[in-house]
């Protein structure tokens, strides 16, 4: 009975592990290199007020990321890009985060309370119609060193692909 | 004597059981199943001529609702904060409480939405009798705008 029992318990987490690992999936698409398209430029103040223009980052592998303070799935995934951005900053990745928050207060509060290392600039609709419609968080787009658009991901990150796909933008001239 | 032959392996499993449980039963998939519309259903209701059009409320984040919402929906903000529920109590205050209402969001998967369940709350406790949530599962690009349904944009 007590085997049965455990045999049951087993089957129900297998099967609400895998519900909750597909429902949480991320949707990444990427295209063929010669489809490659550059990331809409952008001009856009970050958090302390100084200007943040996209295209001064050429050169660099841009994890871009539009998020938002009160996205659940968002929050989750800022300790890793800031691990991300400790390990590789030397390597030359620059992740931004464009946040989609209807103001800056929380985003503030956000920044300070998870000790992000990279900037953050306030987005807005405009900016999300040209990256396609951001209607729906997180989005990433991961961008070459020539600042076009190499993946993107719809969706909480699995952050062991964005790594690999990461180390083969670093490892590409 | 063998039912107490795996008790850590027991308290794993139920613990596991209970912090799944537990995020479960978080944000809007704790609203009951009867307060739900899909956007199929609604999109039918909208566009039929006999059927009563609802008060359509979009109770989440302004720059998502300036890229895309449904038409004639009102932009109320993020029910997650205290502003936000506010202002959709004071909105609503002063319909007769048999008001056909529609909240929506679309902000990000289901399960992980702030917004719907405050909303939905809300209305229940100032005594709404017909108010739906629309069931979005991922987000309001996915499901509303690549199926192709009505768009508004702008303010």
């Amino acid at each position: 009975m007590r085997k049965q029992f455990v045999t049951a318990v087993l089957v129900f987490v297998v099967i609400a592990v895998g519900y909750t690992l597909y429902r949480h999936r991320s949707t990444a698409t990427h295209s063929p290199a010669a489809q490659h398209v550059v990331a809409p430029d952008f001009t856009l103040s970050q958090l302390s007020g100084q200007q943040l223009r996209l295209s001064d980052y050429r050169g660099k592998v841009v994890l871009l990321d539009f998020w938002a303070t009160w996205c659940e799935p968002c929050r989750k995934e800022t300790p890793f890009f800031i691990d991300l951005q400790n390990r590789y900053r030397d390597k030359d990745l620059q992740i931004i985060g464009v946040s989609m928050d209807d103001g800056p207060e929380p985003v503030r509060d956000f920044y300070k309370q998870f000790n992000m290392n990279y900037p953050v600039v306030m987005g807005s609709a405009k900016i999300g119609e040209e990256y396609g419609g951001v209607l729906g968080l997180p989005i990433a787009f991961l961008l070459d060193r020539q600042g076009r658009i190499y993946a993107r991901h719809m969706g909480a990150t699995d952050v062991s692909v964005l790594e690999k796909e990461i180390r083969t933008l670093l490892q590409s001239n | 004597m063998t039912h107490h032959k795996h008790p850590q392996i027991l308290l794993a499993l139920a613990s596991s059981i209970l912090l799944m449980s537990a995020a479960w039963s978080l944000q809007a998939s704790q609203i009951a199943s009867s307060h739900l519309i899909n956007p199929g259903e609604l999109l039918k209701l909208l566009q039929s001529s006999k059927s009563e059009k609802p008060l359509l409320i979009q109770v989440g984040s302004h720059v998502l609702y300036a890229q895309a919402h449904i038409p004639g929906s009102e932009y109320i903000g993020p029910a997650s904060d205290a502003g936000g529920l506010q202002r959709l109590r004071t909105r609503v205050d002063s319909l007769p409480r048999n008001k056909f209402i529609v909240i929506y969001c679309g902000c990000c998967p289901w399960n992980h939405c702030p917004n719907l369940k405050p909303a939905d709350d809300a209305l229940h406790a100032m005594g709404f009798t017909n108010v739906k949530t629309l069931y979005i599962a991922d987000n309001f690009g996915t499901d509303w705008v690549d199926k192709g349904y009505p768009v508004a944009k702008g303010e």
